[in-house]
């Protein structure tokens, strides 16, 4: 961030004081305008006829179908949907993950029964599963949720058990010296140092979840985001295709800066490397 | 060994009739595949007694310090060691994730233990510390939280390994003069392990020096406190550990 370095005449209208205003909110403001020149752009060639409606909507006409859809409360709906899929299969996921890293990380004979299944498994791509577990659960809830729940398992897993095997032996030994038990070492040094392990593998899952989403919702659903798209394909909507993708965009970001949050707040401790 | 024995038994310092040695580790062993890196190690350790091990690097003194921590169960002849006795490492080892004050405090009983950390704290002269996170702190302040970890259990035993060996010189000296200040409060037994000749003189009431396994030199220091090396008798007992570490000077 521009910082302002040299005291300017406090006079207002001066050329000095806007440039240090502008130095002050400078790289903020500066990295919204590529992003707003392409979204005019776009508008403009659809408006001189250069992009076909039927191709690719103009933004105001993706603005307009977010305004009907959410006036006539669908969006919400169909967001809400999505959104508790997301939260159902994450949870599970990463629940699981967790335990199972637990497991393998804290005992060799965990490690040698639980790693080579999850190291196998964790190879095939989640959405191949797809048909089996249409068979195994029907074309419900069920196999949405448990197909997001099995693709986030992963990252928690491996980030959580490498964190785990990570730690310091010095600090355990310290830990020792210091009169702690197995219990105590697990809780005082071993979770939090695995912690920064955990979140990194929660970050990749929360993507993962929202990807997994989106491909397992084109399928069978009478509600979610991807049933919205699915029925605007039908009916040559391309406003509501695009304003899908851009709340699918919305919410991934939305997912990362909660988990980013969590990270600050939790990992405090951590001086971060800003750069060179 | 022999001829050493005799400086061993008889601590000039103690008050007779002699009292019961809080460290006694006979013929400790240790390998590590092929390699002897205790080969019978005989040592007791008096209360309130600061002994310092000297070795060249890989000499298997930090093993020792290791053996005598519990931190390795494959040693054999380590006979009786308190159970309040607690270590400071070259590295601060300090918990990262705890403030300094939480990581002071670490393993006490409950009651009383906030009290307790802050007043260790204090001694070391981080009660403006207490608060801030490890990562944030410079060497040697980090080095004064770990001593204060380890001195606010009251051990009757203080384990030291090269815990100023990563620090500038200024820092040195400074953490030397608190250490001197806290042994003449707290009086444990202290054991050094260091390989800075004049650290151990400074420090120490007896200097061991550790090689091929053995310990191969017991001296007593008798020289008065606060002790400068220009002080008559230091550069001697100096000489004569570089010469059993290898290091020939010439001659005084």
């Amino acid at each position: 961030m521009a910082t302002v370095t040299a005291p300017l005449p406090d006079r207002v209208g001066r050329p000095g004081v806007a440039v240090a205003r502008a130095a002050r909110l400078g790289r903020g403001w500066r990295r919204w305008i590529s992003p707003i020149a392409i979204v005019l752009l776009w508008e403009l060639a659809s408006k001189a006829g250069w992009l076909d409606p039927g191709t690719l909507a103009p933004p105001s006409d993706v603005i307009s179908a977010a305004r009907e859809l959410l006036a006539n409360g669908e969006l919400q709906h169909h967001l809400w949907v999505s959104l508790g899929r997301v939260v159902k299969g994450l949870t599970l996921g990463v629940a699981a993950g967790t335990a199972l890293a637990l497991l393998a990380g804290l005992s060799r004979l965990g490690e040698d029964l639980i790693d080579p299944p999850v190291q196998m498994i964790r190879t095939v791509p989640v959405l191949a599963l797809t048909p089996l577990f249409i068979l195994w659960f029907g074309i419900g809830e069920s196999t949405k949720v448990l197909l997001i729940a099995l693709g986030t398992t992963f990252p928690v897993y491996l980030n959580t058990f490498a964190g785990i095997r990570g730690i310091d032996t010095r600090l355990i030994d310290a830990a020792r010296t210091l009169g702690l038990g197995r219990t105590a070492i697990i809780r005082q040094v071993i979770l939090p140092g695995a912690l920064p392990g955990f979140l990194t593998g929660l970050r990749y899952s929360a993507g993962i979840a929202w990807l997994v989403l989106v491909v397992s919702e084109q399928i069978n659903t009478t509600a979610g985001i991807g049933y919205l798209v699915t029925e605007a394909r039908g009916a040559f909507r391309t406003d509501v295709i695009v304003m899908c993708l851009v709340i699918y965009g919305l919410l991934g970001l939305l997912t990362d800066f909660a988990v980013r949050t969590i990270e600050r707040r939790a990992l405090a401790w951590r001086p971060t490397f800003v750069g060179v | 060994m022999t001829a050493l024995s005799s400086l061993t038994d008889a601590p000039v310092r103690l008050p007779a009739p002699l009292a019961q040695p809080v460290v006694d580790v006979v013929d400790a062993r240790r390998s590590f595949g092929d390699h002897v890196v205790l080969d019978g190690v005989d040592l007791a350790i008096q209360p309130g007694e600061f002994v310092a091990l000297l070795g060249r690097s890989g000499s298997g003194k930090s093993t020792l310090l290791r053996a005598i921590a519990g931190l390795d169960a494959e040693t054999s002849g380590i006979l009786s060691v308190p159970t309040r006795k607690a270590v400071a490492f070259q590295e601060h080892r300090l918990f990262p994730w705890m403030r300094v004050q939480d990581n002071v405090a670490l393993g006490l009983p409950r009651a009383g233990r906030r009290a307790a950390a802050a007043q260790a704290l204090e001694e070391v002269g981080l009660a403006d510390k207490a608060d801030v996170w490890p990562l944030t702190l410079s060497g040697g302040e980090a080095q004064r939280a770990s001593l204060a970890r380890a001195l606010v259990r009251e051990p009757e035993l203080l384990l030291l390994d090269e815990p100023f060996g990563a620090l500038d010189a200024l820092t040195r000296i400074r953490m030397h003069a608190l250490l001197v200040d806290l042994c003449r409060r707290h009086r444990p037994s202290v054991l050094l392990v260091t390989h800075d000749v004049d650290e151990a003189i400074t420090l120490a009431d007896r200097v061991l020096v550790l090689a091929d396994g053995r310990l191969s030199l017991d001296l007593t220091v008798d020289i008065p406190a606060p002790r400068e090396p220009t002080l008559p008798g230091f550069a001697d007992l100096r000489h004569q550990l570089l010469r059993e570490l290898g290091v020939e000077l010439p001659a005084l």
